[in-house]
């Protein structure tokens, strides 16, 4: 608990809990004293954390908190200042994933991530097809047969749920919940081992955010893919996740089971933050 | 075979705003035999779902120990790691509430079969129609959407939901409430199966008569604390 100071002294703080047991499997994600600055600010700063595989961990906090800055960081999309970052896969750990050079990071995020950005344009060519665009990541993989291309391309739409009358028109043409399926169904293209998610339903009609938030359960369900979501709508983080961090001025409030944490908020940031969605 | 050991345990809320503490119960101690039904009674507010809920982990109890004995060792549910929590909550603890929590877009059959989803969609659906047969769901509500439901048809679709998996130990937070007399014993009776095959529960009831035959112990809390079987000699109000 970070926030005690105006607290009285008597105040009881959380009991300290154990290191996993239980659970059969490492981490997919270690990161430990992740640091980023931009000029004098501190946008992240000293953030560890652990996500096991098959895992949902949702990241939350208000704006300029941090929690896409460390999106962008695990999407190794930009240069961390300080930190280590593994990914439990045969071909990459025991690497120090940010200190690889820019060609290597490349490779890391085309083969084992996929993110989905809030704003489409950032992850989507807004003008090719929606079949190119995922067809696109399957190109870096050596693969050159168009109709194999086409095929895996629509396979992934078709597991993002889109229709399959429309893989031919642009995302610039489409609505945003489609394009968001879009993107979704790049980020899968190559079956990565972890999909990062920045607000993906955030800006959406209310009607279509269900839809899209209701795909996304489905190919959790389906495909069990260990996820980082970064929202600050406690609704979505309720129907995805199964652990929250809560992320402060770019540092980790609390981290606790998405329940504990939307029920019994123990930090008084994150008190006020669910107090004030309710 | 004790199952669950409860030692000290105490669960205060810190309010920060209020720059606050509001302590609901303090050291509070019980066994719960494998196979046993323990009953928590006591007046509204008093925090009886407080202690389901602090035993599950929604809540952070304050102090004490929840020594519970899993199949895989023993674990302390005050202090257990947040993902050994989950592993627990996905293999041997069930929660049984008195609201569902539909999602848009997602059907009664789909709710109740999701938590057995990994043995497969086809052997899901076969068991979360059991389920819903059981709990009397009418069939034409299967394929509907829960959130449209009256409040004793979201009820059903719950109790399928909480009770598809198979526990060892199961809190249960009011089930019987908003349920008619048809689905009340249906529940009863497959509470009673449950405990003779050994799961272990604690519940809170707004008519205990409805599992009367099923308790083995009662715990009370009262204003400042507890007495077990329903001794309320040393209780200090």
């Amino acid at each position: 608990m970070m926030d005690t100071s105006s607290a009285s002294p008597s105040a009881i703080l959380p009991i300290s809990l154990d290191a996993p047991r239980l659970i059969p499997h490492q981490p997919l994600v270690t990161v430990k004293g992740l640091v980023k600055h931009y000029g004098r600010i501190r946008a992240v700063d000293q953030v560890d954390l652990e996500v096991y595989p098959g895992e949902v961990l949702g990241i939350v906090g208000e704006s300029g908190s941090g929690k896409s800055t460390v999106l962008r960081l695990l999407n190794l999309q930009e240069p961390a200042d300080a930190g280590e970052y593994h990914l439990n896969i045969p071909q990459v750990s025991p690497r120090n994933l940010l200190e690889l050079d820019r060609f290597q990071k490349r490779e890391i995020r085309t083969l084992h991530i996929g993110v989905v950005y809030q704003h489409p344009h950032l992850g989507l060519r807004m003008y090719y097809t929606s079949s190119g665009n995922v067809a696109e990541r399957l190109l870096v993989t050596g693969e050159r047969t168009f109709s194999v291309l086409r095929r895996a391309a629509r396979e992934s739409l078709a597991a993002s749920e889109f229709p399959a009358d429309r893989i031919d028109d642009p995302p610039a043409v489409l609505s945003g919940g489609m394009q968001q399926r879009v993107q979704l169904a790049k980020a899968i293209a190559l079956k990565p081992a972890l999909l990062l998610l920045d607000e993906p339903t955030t800006g959406l009609d209310v009607s279509i955010q269900a839809t899209v938030l209701d795909t996304l359960k489905h190919l959790q369900r389906e495909t069990n893919i260990t996820t980082i979501l970064v929202s600050h709508d406690l609704g979505v983080i309720r129907t995805l996740a199964d652990r929250v961090m809560v992320m402060q001025h770019g540092r980790v409030v609390e981290t606790g089971l998405t329940d504990q944490i939307l029920e019994d908020p123990q930090a008084a940031y994150t008190q006020q933050l669910v107090y004030a969605k309710l | 075979m004790p199952l669950l050991e409860v030692t000290g345990y105490t669960k205060v809320f810190h309010i920060h705003h209020l720059n606050r503490e509001i302590a609901v119960f303090e050291s509070l101690d019980f066994t719960l035999n494998v196979g046993e039904f323990l009953l928590v009674t006591g007046p509204n507010g008093i925090g009886k779902s407080t202690l389901l809920r602090c035993l599950y982990r929604s809540y952070r109890p304050s102090a004490g120990r929840a020594l519970y004995h899993s199949l895989q060792g023993q674990v302390d549910l005050a202090r257990a790691a947040d993902v050994d929590v989950s592993v627990l909550r996905h293999e041997e603890i069930g929660f049984v509430t008195q609201f569902l929590r539909p999602r848009p877009r997602v059907s009664a059959l789909e709710l109740v079969a999701e938590p057995v989803f990994d043995q497969g969609e086809a052997e899901a659906s076969a068991k979360a129609e059991a389920m819903l047969l059981e709990f009397g769901l009418k069939t034409d509500l299967w394929h509907a959407y829960p959130a449209t439901f009256s409040g004793g048809e979201q009820q059903k679709v719950n109790l399928a939901r909480a009770l598809i998996r198979p526990r060892r130990l199961l809190l249960l937070d009011e089930p019987t409430a908003s349920l008619d007399t048809a689905t009340r014993e249906s529940l009863a009776n497959r509470l009673a199966d449950l405990k003779a095959q050994g799961v272990a529960m604690i519940g809170v009831f707004h008519h205990p008569e409805d599992v009367a035959h099923l308790i083995d112990e009662e715990i009370r809390l009262s204003l400042s604390q507890v007495s077990l079987n329903g001794d309320y000699s040393n209780v200090v109000e």
